[in-house]
């Protein structure tokens, strides 16, 4: 079944489709939406699930902890400061070994108050264990989901998930999603069975004190975890694939076969970047787009595959890592050590501002013209 | 012999549920008041009970990894999410079709009383199906006796020390949850474990945010022997210092009247954390006590005589 839905719609019945047991949510614009809507969802009966509609962001983590420890599968969604209330708690999560989902709604984050899109808030908690995806459409937010809990839950992965979509270019913007059927759905994606949860029948303990001999180990095993994922969402994006028919890998290349220079993007600026790109490429100048679908494996053996022969690569960040250069940049170039290419950082879009196809055509232009630089900010205006 | 003989044979009357769901095998201090009140509420809960515990002493009492003394499954929380993490794990239960199961929240004042205190309103304006037990030491017991808003004037503690020492009286935290209009609201203390039970007895039978403020003394922090736990505790509430009421859906009742209220003096003298004060302060707190108990008497005056349930 195909809809018209916004962003938000999307991760709402992503959720929905998900047969999600336990939500716990607190509405923050621009996310608002996916709230109302799992809320008239669970309450016409459409999903039978508890929502919790809780007083904070950090309230809403901890009881999607409280309940996937007792076995629920759990959703929550959230934007910019909600998503930096959690913080604590999504270190917790990822260490407890909890296979949420959220969704984040890419804001920047205040002051100035900024409701506009902007990858810093997701970016912030790239050390916490959460797996990230940054989608590209609000097809992709829907499918996103759907694999985020097949793949959380597989008993070698057991992490969360933080599915990304930017603020009012998807969250709120309508496209063509299509639903699939319940059937379908249900075939691909079984129910929640964790191997270890809170039962009085076999009582343990979960989080205890834990001492410098024990610790170390658990840090050990969540990187294991995320090197294991990279095969296992390579293997679940075959099982979509084969029934829903379409792909999402760890990167999605575009005409990066010949490429002379490629742009590396994430997020809604790589279906602008794709555009720039065929309008080069009808002018001759043989551009491609690298979008890297998920920051969280850091798919560094992918990218290094598709770059390595690749003489210019430019990284679009809509975020900065002050003091240092755009976060995606500084990882694109750690993977490309020892690759002859000629790296550019670019910075733009940050707090929403748009990314035109003129300005993705201009960074071109820096990279076929200029020396790499990997510190290159796009439209800035006169300050003083 | 001949005695032990006589006591075998003496049909004993137990006045405490036997059963025992806490191991010995745990890490608290000696004569720890909030030990004994796991194990008396673990005795009415019994072992189909499942608990968030916040950074608190608990966090450590229950044992390091992989130990656990509590006899039940222990979900070890962020330190402000003991009422949250409850609020996931009952609704999951029931999500799950779970039933049987009691979900309880176990945190220390500071859990409840300050950082804990935003998670604890949303759970009980939302009516979350559980049962949240502060047990109070009136410190930062597990950080090393610091002040929290739970500490009673004239305290001292590591951050309200002898020349600065905790001025001003402790958040009521009973009348906090009493304007939640929560069904139930009980004191409760280590010393009287009948109430105790009865009250978890009384609390396990309800649905609802179900809220019980426990006192529990802490020699570590209060600086008294060990051995005076429970005779401090009794002091307590035998004073007036610590009353013991319930608060059922907004219907006062208190639970232990006391006839000839001791000096709030010999409490204090017990405790190394009051030794600092003078005659005056004192007074002053014996003022404060006696307005105390006026309240409570004028509470149940207004809102008593309890319907029957």
């Amino acid at each position: 079944m195909k809809k018209v839905l916004t962003g938000n719609f999307a991760a709402a019945y992503g959720a929905t489709a998900a047969r999600v047991n336990v939500i716990a949510a607190y509405p923050i614009t621009p996310q608002t939406t996916i709230v109302e809507i799992l809320s008239e969802i669970v309450a016409n009966g459409e999903l039978k699930a508890e929502f919790v509609k809780v007083e904070s962001e950090h309230s809403a983590l901890a009881a999607c902890i409280g309940a996937q420890a007792v076995g629920a599968r759990t959703f929550t969604a959230t934007s910019a400061q909600g998503l930096a209330l959690m913080h604590e708690l999504i270190h917790w999560s990822a260490r407890a070994r909890l296979p949420i989902v959220m969704a984040n709604v890419n804001r920047a984050m205040a002051p100035g108050w900024s409701i506009w899109a902007d990858a810093t808030d997701s970016i912030s908690e790239r050390d916490t264990g959460w797996m990230q995806i940054y989608c590209e459409n609000n097809q992709e937010v829907f499918d996103s989901i759907l694999m985020s809990y097949k793949i959380g839950e597989n008993p070698d992965i057991m992490l969360p998930t933080l599915v990304n979509l930017d603020a009012f270019f998807l969250s709120h913007t309508s496209q063509v999603v299509d639903l699939y059927s319940p059937e379908e759905i249900d075939a691909f994606l079984p129910s929640y069975k964790p191997e270890h949860i809170l039962d009085p029948d076999k009582p343990s303990s979960f989080g205890a004190l834990t001492s410098p001999e024990h610790y170390y180990e658990f840090s050990y095993k969540i990187q294991k975890a995320h090197e294991e994922a990279k095969k296992v969402i390579q293997t679940v994006a075959g099982e979509f694939q084969k029934t829903f028919g379409r792909f999402y890998g760890l990167v999605d290349p575009y005409r990066c076969e010949d490429a002379e220079c490629v742009l590396v993007c994430y997020g809604t600026i790589a279906g602008t970047a794709k555009e720039a790109v065929d309008a080069l490429r009808e002018t001759g100048v043989k551009a491609g787009v690298l979008r890297i679908r998920y920051f969280r494996p850091f798919p560094g053996e992918e990218i290094r595959r598709i770059l390595e022969h690749v003489p210019k690569v430019g990284v679009i960040d809509r975020s900065i890592s002050y003091g240092n250069r755009g976060p995606f940049f500084t990882e694109t170039r750690d993977c490309l050590s020892g690759v002859q290419a000629g790296l550019y950082g670019f910075i733009a879009g940050l707090g929403g501002r748009d990314v035109s196809l003129k300005d993705i055509q201009g960074m071109v232009d820096i990279m076929r013209k200029d020396t790499p630089n990997p510190l290159i900010w796009i439209g800035v205006k006169d300050v003083c | 012999m001949c005695a032990e003989q006589a006591v075998k044979k003496k049909p004993v009357r137990l006045t405490l549920p036997e059963q025992e769901v806490m191991s010995p095998g745990h890490l608290a201090c000696q004569g720890c008041g909030a030990t004994l009140a796991m194990r008396y509420v673990l005795k009415s809960l019994g072992s189909k009970t499942i608990v968030s515990i916040p950074a608190c002493c608990w966090a450590v009492i229950d044992g390091p990894f992989p130990y656990s003394a509590a006899g039940i499954p222990v979900y070890h929380c962020a330190f402000e999410t003991a009422a949250s993490t409850a609020s996931g794990i009952s609704r999951a239960l029931s999500a799950l079709g779970k039933t049987g199961i009691t979900t309880l929240a176990w945190a220390g004042d500071g859990g409840t009383f300050d950082i804990g205190l935003q998670a604890l309103s949303g759970a009980a304006e939302r009516g979350e199906n559980l049962i949240y037990i502060v047990y109070d030491n009136e410190a930062y017991m597990n950080t090393g006796i610091q002040r929290s808003s739970s500490t009673p004037h004239g305290a001292w503690t590591t951050t309200t020390p002898v020349k600065h020492y905790k001025k001003g009286p402790k958040k009521n935290i009973m009348e906090i949850m009493v304007a939640h209009h929560i069904p139930y609201a009980a004191t409760a203390n280590i010393a009287f474990p009948e109430d105790l039970v009865r009250k978890v007895d009384k609390a396990k039978a309800m649905r609802g945010t179900r809220f019980i403020h426990l006192y529990a003394p802490c020699p570590t922090g209060w600086k008294h022997a060990p051995s005076l736990t429970v005779k401090i505790a009794r002091l307590a509430t035998e004073s007036n210092v610590f009353p013991l009421y319930e608060v059922e859906n907004g219907v006062y009742k208190i639970n232990r009247i006391v006839k000839n209220p001791k000096p709030v003096k010999d409490y204090l003298l017990m405790q190394g954390r009051f030794r600092h004060l003078t005659e005056d302060e004192v007074n002053r707190i014996q003022n404060e006590v006696n307005g105390q108990w006026e309240r409570i008497v004028k509470l149940e005056q207004a809102f008593g005589n309890a319907p029957e349930s």
